[in-house]
């Protein structure tokens, strides 16, 4: 009889392997799905890792996918200490480009002034879009999933009625797409390479999450909050405040991944600028376990496979939202495997 | 006009009806599931797949049941046995449906196949306006309106129904008086994907027959709110579905009537309202006592019994 028994420690030894033997694991599944779906998968891997990481182009490319990726990780996994659940980054992303956007084209401010500008008004755009559902939370107690998650759907539409509508560029040839930023307020690049100073941007912001959520009384308050929200009510703490402002911070930095990708990629608002990074930076928080530098290495990660699964749609013709199968299987196998961290299995003759 | 709105709001209302009344039956067992979304996607390419290759949508209909339960399986063995984060799982089974089915539904995408025919109902669809809006529809509204009478009879007065709700309110208590918990938990949520699944096909086999990526474009996630506003009742889903079938019914009139709307803010529309109903339906919960399962999204295990 195959019976589990709770280890008394975790096993640091399967705790540091089980997110490496996950994401072999979920490669493999995939693998098998893909040949059923009459794909190779060997070549299909070959591509996806050779486009990613055999080039300094394809170098540069994972970096800047990474980049959004490490904003709404940093975002979300700031909002998981507190255990409130932002599923709704790839919203305030879009809400951040539209803030951004909007003082690139409209406001007459230029060079520096503009970019700070732009920066700021991505942050708060994308910081009251999360409120939103942060206000509802700490008042009335609303489900924050499911408030975050629509408020994607809605915010994507303000994006297409945008540039479709009163945004679209004059002398765009009826695409919808905004008109291009002027060169002097866009992130500089890394020589001829789309690689941004946003990466850069993203890096700092990591080392000042660390900071903020580690070495300061305000990052402990949150955690206790997270961990024992009568504990931190009894000590004084203001749950609801803390709640909006948390949440305000988490759509902040998704918000400025919408900043990065409009003045450093895209150089205009357009549909479809987030590749559901929102709902990657998931799986980035949920791996990094509420690390700061945790979310800057599997971003890297995650954004390998987001350039691979790219590249396989011209390769192999397969669809962009393709990538998402790897994701939830990743997934899948981690949770699986924390099982097995907390649980050793012993087999004993059944009877005795 | 108001036959033909009252006509699209049931039509709209009923993959949402469907896939509620899953999530209802996988939430009174004490599991959430965030993977309806991605169950209604593996519903809806499955059962076209079946039904075009098959010429049978009624084959078509159970391949969307049961290929939809094999992917709530996953969830269910997550969940139950293995004792797992279940909002991190069905954002998992989510993910894993958007991307499996855009996978496997390229040769599908441009198909079209003969979708649901409307079944009058005899003598009722006689009746003059609410008889061709209401009586006249296709043999899968009939029976989701069916299921809602199913389930409430189920769940209040059938003694599995009874073990079903006390495994969600209190499973220690449930288990100390001898209900398998584990097993009433998994089979809910088998029972529920496939529900959901049967909402994913009702959209590509009667509502619009064809298949595109994505095609429940955000209804898993109205139907998981949806439960809320229902207050985990079967006959509340159905007013809370139709309900919201109405608004898409009058969005797409106002899109097709060519108002000066732009179509991008009248899709807006259904999310928001879902968000302030949710304001509502929670503001209504604090007050009163609460129909949420006490021990929702909390895992079960034997050895933690107090």
């Amino acid at each position: 009889m195959i019976r589990f028994e709770k280890r008394k420690d975790i096993s640091k030894y399967f705790a540091m392997t089980a997110p490496f033997v996950s994401v072999l694991l979920a490669l493999t599944t995939a693998g098998c799905i893909m040949l059923f779906a009459g794909v190779n998968p060997l070549k299909a891997y070959m591509g996806m890792f050779h486009e990613s990481l055999g080039s300094v182009y394809g170098i540069t490319e994972t970096l800047v996918k990474a980049t959004p990726l490490i904003f709404t990780g940093l975002g979300v996994s700031v909002a998981f200490r507190m255990k409130i659940w932002n599923i709704g980054a790839d919203g305030q992303l879009y809400m951040g480009a539209i803030g951004a956007s909007w003082v690139a084209l409209f406001s007459g401010l230029t060079g520096f002034a503009a970019m700070i500008g732009m920066f700021l008004a991505a942050a708060f755009c994308g910081g009251l879009w999360a409120s939103v559902a942060g206000f509802l939370k700490a008042k009335v107690r609303v489900n924050e999933i499911i408030v975050t998650l629509l408020m994607n759907y809605i915010a994507a539409a303000w994006v297409s009625y945008l540039v479709y509508g009163p945004w679209k560029d004059p002398k765009g040839f009826n695409f919808p797409i905004t008109q291009r930023f002027s060169p002097d307020i866009m992130l500089s690049h890394f020589m001829t390479y789309r690689l941004n100073t946003g990466f850069l941007l993203a890096v700092a912001l990591v080392i000042i999450l660390y900071i903020l959520v580690e070495k300061t009384i305000w990052g402990y308050e949150i955690k206790v909050i997270g961990d024992n929200p009568n504990a931190a009510k009894y000590a004084g703490i203001k749950i609801d405040r803390s709640i909006i402002g948390v949440m305000f911070l988490s759509g902040a930095l998704a918000g400025i991944a919408g900043y990065v990708e409009v003045a450093g990629v895209q150089g205009r608002l357009q549909e479809g600028i987030s590749q559901g990074y929102g709902y990657t930076a998931i799986i980035v928080a949920w791996l990094a376990g509420r690390s700061a530098i945790g979310v800057l290495i599997v971003s890297v990660i995650m954004a390998v496979i987001l350039v691979g699964g790219d590249s396989l749609q011209i390769l192999m013709q397969l669809p962009v939202a393709f990538v998402n199968m790897f994701q939830g299987l990743i997934l899948f196998f981690i949770l699986a495997s924390d099982f097995f961290i907390h649980n050793k299995i012993s087999i004993r003759r059944s009877g005795k | 006009m108001i036959e033909i709105l009252l006509y699209a709001t049931i039509k709209a209302g009923t993959p949402l009806l469907f896939a509620t009344l899953g999530a209802i039956i996988m939430e009174r067992s004490g599991i959430i599931n965030l993977g309806v979304e991605g169950l209604m996607l593996v519903g809806a390419l499955t059962g076209f797949s079946v039904a075009y290759t098959t010429h049978s949508l009624f084959l078509g209909v159970m391949a969307a049941f049961f290929a939809s339960m094999a992917a709530g399986a996953i969830h269910g063995f997550i969940c139950v046995y293995l004792r797992g984060n279940q909002i991190v799982s069905g954002l998992s089974l989510t993910m894993f449906g958007i991307g499996i089915t855009s996978l496997f539904g390229r040769s599908a995408v441009g198909l079209t196949i003969h979708g649901f025919d409307r079944t009058p109902i005899p003598l009722l669809s006689k009746i003059p306006v609410i008889g061709q809006a209401v009586f006249n529809h296709d043999v899968l509204v009939y029976f989701s309106v069916a299921l809602v009478v199913c389930i409430h009879l189920f769940l209040y007065k059938s003694r599995w129904g009874l073990h079903l709700r006390s495994v969600g309110e209190n499973p220690a208590a449930a288990d100390t008086s001898g209900v398998n918990v584990n097993l009433y938990r998994f089979s809910a949520v088998l029972i529920g994907s496939g529900l959901a699944g049967i909402g994913g096909a009702y959209l590509s086999l009667a509502y619009t027959p064809f298949w595109v990526e994505n095609m429940s474009a955000g209804r898993g996630w109205i139907a998981v709110a949806l439960v809320i506003f229902a207050q985990w009742n079967s006959t509340r889903a159905l007013a809370g579905a139709y309900l919201f079938g109405g608004i898409n019914a009058v969005q797409l009139r106002m899109q097709a009537m060519g108002t000066s709307l732009s179509p991008h803010l009248l899709m807006m529309l259904p999310y928001i309202f879902t968000i302030i109903v949710l304001i509502f339906a929670t503001m209504r919960l604090e007050k009163g006592s609460t129909p949420e399962p006490e021990a929702l999204g909390v895992p079960y295990d034997r050895e933690d019994r107090k």
